[in-house]
């Protein structure tokens, strides 16, 4: 329970609890409201009883009765109860939480985008069609690749896109191989995209400085490798230093080089990923291209590749000729489909909002990212563990080193944090830093921002020392105390709990 | 520039603080060579004043629904939106929060993920739903592997051809590696999955029957069809829905003995948005849900009211790596709460109303096709449909749309559009009609037909 609750209240206790307690829509039970006012229908009703027979519904048993005003309601109280980009500092590390342009919402809510349906014609469609090729036009000159396509649909849809192009380009040449390597360090959809490419994953351990080593590389690195999962800068946010020598090795072998685009930020417009001798890249454009993150997507991943993975692109693709734009589908080598239609379209309208907004003086993003992030080490490094020293590029990785003498841990400081109004930097992994603490500021927090971020850090540190009981029962002030997930999993995991509604049992046939 | 805020008097000032003499000495562990000397062969940065001018530019080519009486569906279908969800959508403690892995400061979007979940299984009639899917081809893929891991050492999976091609061709990319195969039953001369065609197809190597319905010409097929063949040899039974709309008035999946169900939710108010983002879903059986892909939102009953959080995360990527249920991360938030908030506003009603609007013109317009009496069109199947059908022309469908056009128009789906280069059913429109058309729509559809 959080302190906030148990403040002397003046209000009476049961409407406190009213008001607390009204959580779900699901729970407030208003038989006979709508909310959708349709015209009066204006052909003869058909009868669905006599249409469908015996597989007619007479009605959703247990669905929600609530009028507009009821939604509304629950729906902007619900909002209030979220931390967000707009509100908080958000040092989510390789999340890459930047500011959100408005004019990429707007744009992307125009008619002509958000009214129109995939199938439509392409003769009524050629704007359409011209957005995909100007943003992939725009990819290419940021990446250096080839070409890029524009359907996955997030980060590890795009991983996994790339680990099947690689694989087809294997087939081709005659044997798929078996091994995906992937750096201990890696984000978790790494393997899991290797894998569900049908690959088994290998993992090569970080050298003492947290990156790539060149001896584990040139070890493993066999014929029946087929490629190399690599994120630059790494997870630690340190730039590969080695990474031309690392392609180079690789390449000796045949196999493919994969760059993790998810940090991204760090180096665009700085360094084109194809000249480090990347084979395929996928770009999160909610991360660096700014659209918003949405409470866990959409998403949109997009993956360069070099000329030899080409061929195998998703189909379709889009192509201009003189007489307009037109999808391509006749691409006898592509791997096929990766979902429906063409990718988060409304994802792709703000990406290219975005990037026409910092055109040629992109560099900027990455090199004010790069600093924010140096600014935060610079202030926290007398107080929080950094286990690994390189340089840092966009994020920073500390760990609770210092703390976990006195029993505070990462999960307490990032919970602690939240009372001094931040959200937490990011926790679950590198899986080589125990007790992780992710940060990355982005280049869209001012520095008096970035200051109150470093000092709120500062005094948990010191309460982690003079009065650990306060980060450890942290937080204190937020919509609802310290959540115990042991004990939802348990729940969860017993039959029947995930019953949508307590009153109203589903019925089975 | 546009979004640093950081003058660059403050630039300077941190860039002091951290102890470097200019910006570029923080990038001096890139090699030197691939360091980019010029700026990236981009225009200059534009004003918002010019984004409007350019983006606008761009959208103003298109057709957009709003022009046009639209009967575009084949998967994917042009509903309406309340007002007040695009608005509250704009809400930057929404639009702007992520994933809700600190729950403390995520209620507001977990409360809404568990309500999808909710909305789902009940619309649904299964006991668990996800968080999301990314879209309806890519919850169906995911819904086939879940079911390959939970029947041990099967390798088949059998798939009818009434599914949405998309779908299927999506299926082959993901499966193409992994071991298993693909078993197509073609539908009957009726257009609907063959009982017998499809029991055929299974044996003890079959690790999941999946079938759609309403299937891909729009016809409604019955569950139990799939479900039967399937249990009768252990297999799982899947269902596929594209037009979640129908769920309102036929028999839930989860009521006639399938598994686990998938598809597209997008027909609850979210836009066309030229084919994304939309909304994938799936739900099954409580007894499969260690076995769901993605993310869950659970609700533990506490002193002070329910609270939510991310739940049975055990089955995911940042724990399980490569031994995952899936490799999804981000999936649709944002889009699954605008489902949320749209099913909210129609609730039992609502849902129920729209559902027979739909039908009831769609069945005005397949009547009218019916008394056509110039010999050039007809209903092509004759089984129930809920609110799209397909439409066989006699002259070439390329020239019925451009008729239709002329009369602002969009008239359907060519079939031949979903399977580009498979020579079939070049002779079948799918038209698609939602709560949006008028009666007055319906009729010039109509007499542009008569004018053949």
């Amino acid at each position: 329970m959080s302190d906030h609750g148990n403040l002397t209240n003046p209000v009476p206790a049961a409407l406190a609890d009213r008001r607390r307690k009204s959580s779900s829509i699901f729970d407030a039970f208003r038989p006979g409201r709508k909310g959708v006012l349709l015209p009066a229908l204006d052909v003869p009703a058909a009868d669905p009883e006599a249409l469908f027979g015996a597989l007619h519904r007479a009605e959703v048993e247990g669905e929600v009765e609530a009028s507009e005003v009821d939604a509304i309601r629950h729906f902007t109280r619900l909002s209030q109860k979220n931390m967000s980009i707009d509100a908080n500092l958000y040092p989510l590390g390789s999340c890459t939480m930047k500011y959100n342009p408005r004019i990429n919402e707007e744009l992307a809510r125009l008619p002509g985008f958000a009214d129109v349906h995939p199938y439509t014609p392409e003769h009524l469609s050629q704007g359409a069609l011209e957005l995909l090729a100007r943003l992939e036009e725009a990819l290419v000159a940021l990446t250096g690749f080839a070409r890029v396509t524009l359907q996955p649909s997030a980060g590890a849809n795009g991983e996994l896109t790339a680990c099947l192009m690689i694989r087809a380009a294997h087939v081709k040449a005659g044997a798929p191989r078996k091994y995906v390597l992937v750096p201990d360090s890696a984000h978790g959809t790494n393997p899991a995209s290797a894998h569900f490419a049908g690959y088994a994953v290998q993992e090569l351990a970080s050298n003492p400085r947290g990156t790539l080593d060149l001896g584990e590389l040139e070890k493993k690195m066999t014929d029946e490798v087929a490629a190399v999962m690599i994120t630059v800068p790494n997870t630690l946010g340190v730039f590969e230093e080695n990474i031309l020598e690392v392609t180079k090795i690789v390449h000796a072998k045949g196999g493919y080089v994969y760059l993790d685009g998810a940090n991204f930020n760090a180096f665009v417009g700085k360094v084109r990923p194809a000249d480090l001798g990347a084979d395929a890249m996928h770009m999160n454009l909610h991360k660096t291209f700014s659209t918003p993150h949405g409470g866990g997507g959409p998403g949109s991943g997009p993956v360069g590749v070099a000329p030899a993975l080409v061929p195998f692109l998703p189909v379709p693709t889009v192509e201009g000729a003189d007489d307009g734009w037109r999808l391509e589908f006749d691409r006898p080598d592509s791997i096929g489909r990766m979902r429906t239609f063409y990718g988060n379209y409304g994802v792709l309208v703000r990406a290219l909002t975005y990037i026409l907004s910092y055109g040629n003086e992109i560099a900027e993003v990455a090199e004010t990212s790069v600093l924010n992030a140096n600014y935060l080490r610079k202030k926290l490094a007398p107080f929080y563990h950094l286990k690994y020293d390189a340089p840092s590029y966009h994020e920073v990785v500390f760990d609770d080193k210092l703390q976990a003498a006195k029993g505070v841990h990462n999960i307490d400081v990032a919970k602690r944090l939240m009372d001094y109004g931040f959200h937490p930097p990011t926790m679950s992994f590198p899986l080589i830093v125990p007790g992780a603490l992710m940060i990355e500021p982005t280049e869209s927090e001012p520095v008096e921002e970035l200051d109150a971020f470093a000092d709120a850090m500062i005094a948990i540190a010191k309460e982690a020392e003079e009065s650990p009981e306060l980060v450890t029962s942290a937080p204190h002030v937020t919509p609802v105390g310290r959540i115990d997930e042991a004990l939802l999993a348990r729940e969860a995991s017993k039959p029947g709990s995930f019953a949508p509604v307590l009153r109203a049992p589903v019925r089975r046939s | 520039m546009r979004y640093i805020p950081n003058s660059p008097a403050e630039q300077a000032a941190l860039l002091r603080e951290v102890g470097v003499a200019a910006v570029d000495d923080l990038f001096a562990t890139v090699p030197r060579e691939v360091f980019r000397k010029d700026p990236p062969p981009l225009a200059p940065p534009m004003s918002e004043i010019e984004l409007r001018r350019a983006l606008g530019a761009m959208a103003v080519k298109n057709a957009a629904a709003t022009c046009f009486a639209s009967f575009l569906g084949a998967g994917l279908y042009g509903h309406h939106s309340p007002a007040f969800v695009s608005q509250l959508l704009l809400r930057g403690e929404f639009l702007t929060s992520y994933t809700p892995y600190q729950p403390e400061v995520s209620q507001g979007t977990l409360t809404a993920i568990w309500e999808f979940q909710s909305h789902i299984a009940l619309l649904t009639g299964l006991d668990v739903a996800n968080a999301s899917m990314y879209e309806g081809a890519t919850a169906f893929v995911e819904a086939v592997l879940m079911a390959e891991r939970l029947t041990k050492k099967r390798t088949k999976v059998v798939v009818s051809r009434t599914i949405h091609p998309e779908y299927l061709a999506t299926l082959k990319t993901y499966l193409a590696y992994l071991g298993l195969e693909v078993a197509e039953v073609a539908a009957g001369a009726d257009g609907v999955t063959s009982a017998a065609a499809l029991a055929a197809a299974v044996d003890e190597t079959t690790f999941a029957v999946a079938v759609q319905s309403p299937n891909v010409f729009g016809l409604v097929e019955d569950w139990t069809v799939a479900s039967e063949a399937a249990h009768a040899h252990g297999a799982l039974a899947i269902g596929v829905v594209n037009e979640a709309f129908s769920l309102a008035l036929l028999t839930p999946p989860g009521a006639a003995g399938i598994d686990i169900a998938c598809g597209e939710a997008a027909s609850f108010g979210v836009p066309a948005s030229f084919g994304g983002p939309l909304i994938g879903f799936l739900s099954c059986r409580d007894a499969f849900k260690r076995q769901i892909p993605g993310r869950l939102a659970g609700r533990l009953e506490t002193p002070d009211g329910p609270v939510f959080a991310l739940t049975l995360s055990t089955r995911e990527q940042h724990i399980r790596r490569e031994k995952a249920t899936s490799n999804i991360c981000s999936n649709q938030g944002l889009i699954a709460l605008m489902a949320t908030m749209t099913l909210t506003a129609l609730g039992k009603h609502g849902l129920r109303e729209t559902a027979l609007q739909c039908l009831s013109k769609s069945e005005y317009l397949k009547t009218g096709v019916k008394a056509l009496d110039n010999g050039k069109f007809a209903v092509a199947f004759p089984g129930a449909t809920f609110n799209e059908f397909a439409l066989r022309c006699g002259p070439p469908v390329a020239e019925v749309l451009a008729a239709l056009e002329k009369a602002q128009i969009l008239g359907g789906v060519p079939f031949a559009r979903l399977a580009p280069g498979a020579g079939e059913h070049e002779d079948l429109l799918l038209v698609a009609t939602t709560e949006r058309v008028r009666r007055e729509d319906l009729d010039r559809y109509l007499d542009v037909l008569k004018g053949f």
